[in-house]
């Protein structure tokens, strides 16, 4: 199984850590991953804004570097969320086919229903809040989302718990958005700043030490506000904590 | 960045941290309602699925359900009136108020004679419209618009209703109690009911099959407006249509559930034939509907029960407010209806999204709302309404984005970027009023990938 590891633009260049533990435990479970070094962003920021038509090079490029792989995970929901449902009809629209969009996965979705990882290896004594990010949730389908009447479930809160010492938390108002939204945060940065708040505190009032979530992006707007107010609650992806033992 | 007139307004509502803290807190607790009794049927995703199937029959059948509709009314003995655009509505109810020298009418709450600016329209023609609906009257008294289409005072306080009310309708200076305020404004509506000459109604569902229209209420002033005036004039958008008993049956289920938390709405109403010895008409209103049947990609628009379900969700529209829209119905289905009637007007609505896909869940006819947002935000740059710092930004990533080498280059560099100009980092000041900015590493992935730092060996 070949597996093209994608690491969004801003993670590689914030959060390498996330990253290389992604690596990590694709190693540990026997996948042979690549990271193809030309890899830049998928163009959802750009789309998100508005501008489908200059994300549009960035698919091609995308679908040109990952191409020959059986998968292609990633440590962010969102992104993965933007090539698997947004790819194919941009790229149609220039009469082109997304040959990436029906095998991306994000990392947690990829252990839990390709891999099925039921062991993980170190122990992680500390209680998170976990952060169900939007798109991972309500795109990828990673959680039941609070608004609909099916079984619950999570695939997140099920790996973390397969973790040692691990207590996973969450806070109320269960799955709402933090307010990154990509440029939605710098164009409308007063309710931006206010849903992070509100966010972040829902967080916090569950006296965990960390937030903790499948999506860099979420975690980097949070993580802002938690240091710009300078509150004690640390960040962390999932992967990391999944990772500890690696 | 020079920011929309949503994000403007926006600012301004925040400012009254305690009175934001407290709205969305109040809408928050309906869409919390509103999951509860959704989860007490276990049939709800079935039922959202149906009413999505039979709103997209209906609006895709229209004409012949119109004519089946309107057949069916008149021989059931009701008069029914065509208006392509709002001008035309108003010009029709007048002309039968006047036919009838009405000088005095009772409306239920209805949306569509908000979109048609009824109300003035009247008072210029020298008929007097009375809102009797608890919160439009409230309104009405304070001469502002709804900021919600099934909450429309949800903004007001219950002293500003007080207060309002003391000085409109002589109760107690300083006596905010609910049921107070409630009993005053009953007192008042009930003598305005008993002195009407014509009630008018909105429309929930309109039954081809019957003929007949449908309206839920809670208060009951529908029925009371229409059971003591001998003229009755309901205004019915075209997309009100549907087949029949067993799709208002879906319907009917869902509106309550979805809008207050509540099965039911108080009284679900069922319009057929004009009372004795009066008249009952139903004026079909297009008022752009019809072009909205033609656009593929909003047509779904149309299957609106307005609901305001997706208002309730929004993080955005209940930290912002109503009034904060340009358009005069708010939230995710405003922004999309304000684009549909007028986008150059109402474009600055799109920023309003955050793109977290709550509305899209709570929506009982599953409306793609927030994928029709994505959508509009496309066209802003043909329109001429896009944002040129987002369009400058969104350039400058294509192309350092398609230069692989450029970017790895920049990512090297990348803990300088704060020393860059300003030209180069828009949003910054935005970003940094309230975030701080994350720091870059010092290596990123790809530096670490290259240097043979990531494999195993």
């Amino acid at each position: 199984m070949k597996v093209g590891l994608f690491v969004p633009c801003y993670v590689n260049a914030v959060y390498p850590e996330v990253a290389l533990a992604s690596y990590k435990l694709l190693t540990h479970f026997g996948v042979d991953v690549d990271y193809p070094v030309d890899q830049t962003c998928c163009g959802q920021p750009m789309a998100n804004a508005g501008f489908e038509g200059k994300a549009l090079p960035l698919a091609k490029q995308f679908n040109d570097l990952f191409e020959e792989f059986d998968y292609i995970v990633a440590p962010s929901g969102s992104c993965a969320g933007f090539v698997k449902d947004t790819y194919p009809r941009l790229m149609e629209k220039e009469g082109c086919t997304s040959k990436v969009s029906g095998k991306v996965y994000d990392l947690c979705e990829f252990l839990y229903d390709i891999l099925k990882v039921d062991k993980l290896p170190g122990k992680f004594p500390h209680k998170v809040s976990l952060h169900n990010s939007c798109h991972g949730l309500r795109e990828l389908k990673l959680g039941s989302a609070s608004e609909l009447n099916i079984k619950p479930y999570s695939k997140v809160k099920a790996l973390l718990n397969l973790v040692e010492g691990v207590k996973v938390v969450e806070p109320i108002r269960v799955d709402e958005c933090c307010g990154f939204g990509g440029m939605f945060s710098i164009e409308e940065p007063a309710i931006s700043i206010r849903m992070g708040n509100d966010r972040v505190n829902g967080h916090s009032d569950t006296e965990a030490e960390y937030i903790t979530g499948a999506d860099s992006s979420c975690l980097m707007h949070m993580g802002g506000i938690v240091d710009k107010n300078k509150m004690p609650i640390k960040m962390i992806h999932v992967v990391e904590i999944l990772a500890a033992g690696l | 960045m020079s920011s929309t007139k949503h994000a403007q307004n926006a600012d301004v509502f925040q400012q009254n941290k305690e009175k934001a803290t407290w709205h969305d807190n109040a809408l928050w607790f309906v869409r919390e309602k509103r999951d509860r009794i959704s989860k007490t049927l276990p049939e709800w995703e079935e039922l959202r699925a149906l009413g999505e199937k039979i709103k997209l029959h209906s609006v895709s059948h229209l004409a012949s359900y119109l004519e089946q509709f309107a057949a069916n009314a008149e021989a059931n003995g009701v008069i029914v009136h065509w208006a392509k655009d709002a001008e035309e509505h108003n010009a029709i109810a007048t002309e039968i108020l006047q036919k009838h020298n009405a000088k005095k009418v009772v409306k239920s709450k209805s949306m569509l004679t908000e979109e048609c600016d009824l109300n003035h329209y009247l008072e210029a023609k020298g008929i007097e419209i009375i809102e009797s609906d608890l919160g439009e009257r409230i309104l009405q008294l304070n001469g502002t618009a709804p900021s919600h289409i099934v909450l429309p005072a949800i903004h007001m306080k219950r002293e500003e209703v007080g207060e309002l009310f003391s000085e409109k309708l002589n109760t107690e200076k300083g006596n905010s109690d609910p049921t107070y305020l409630t009993r005053a404004a009953r007192v008042s509506l009930r003598n305005d009911f008993l002195t009407a000459d014509a009630a008018m109604t909105g429309v929930n569902f309109g039954i081809a099959a019957t003929g007949e229209i449908v309206i839920c209420t809670n208060e009951g002033n529908a029925d009371m407006g229409t059971s003591l005036a001998k003229l009755h004039i309901a205004s019915m958008g075209l997309e009100k249509l549907i087949p029949d008993y067993e799709s208002l049956s879906v319907l009917t289920r869902l509106l309550a559930r979805s809008a207050t938390g509540q099965p039911t709405t108080t009284y679900t109403s069922h319009f057929r034939k004009p009372v004795e010895g009066g008249e009952f008409h139903i004026i079909l209103v297009d008022n752009g509907r019809s072009d909205i049947l033609s656009n593929e990609e909003h047509i779904k628009s149309l299957n609106c029960i307005r609901c305001g379900a997706c208002m309730n969700t929004c993080p955005v529209y209940r930290r912002s407010g109503g009034y904060s829209y340009t358009y005069f119905i708010p939230g995710p289905i405003g922004i999309n209806l304000g684009m549909l009637k007028d986008p150059v007007k109402h474009s600055e609505n799109l920023s309003a999204c955050s793109l977290c896909y709550s509305c899209n869940n709570v929506c009982p006819v599953k409306i793609d709302l927030a994928d029709q947002i994505y959508k509009w935000r496309q066209d802003l740059d043909s329109l001429g309404k896009a944002n040129s710092s987002k369009k400058l930004i969104s350039t400058g990533m294509q192309f350092l984005f398609t230069h692989p080498a450029l970017f790895r280059t920049s990512l090297k560099f990348s803990s300088l970027a704060k020393y860059a100009p300003r030209s180069l980092t828009f949003g910054l000041k935005e970003w940094e009023d309230g975030r701080s900015l994350p720091p870059f590493a010092k290596e990123s992935f790809t530096e670490m990938w290259k240097k043979g730092k990531v494999k195993k060996k």
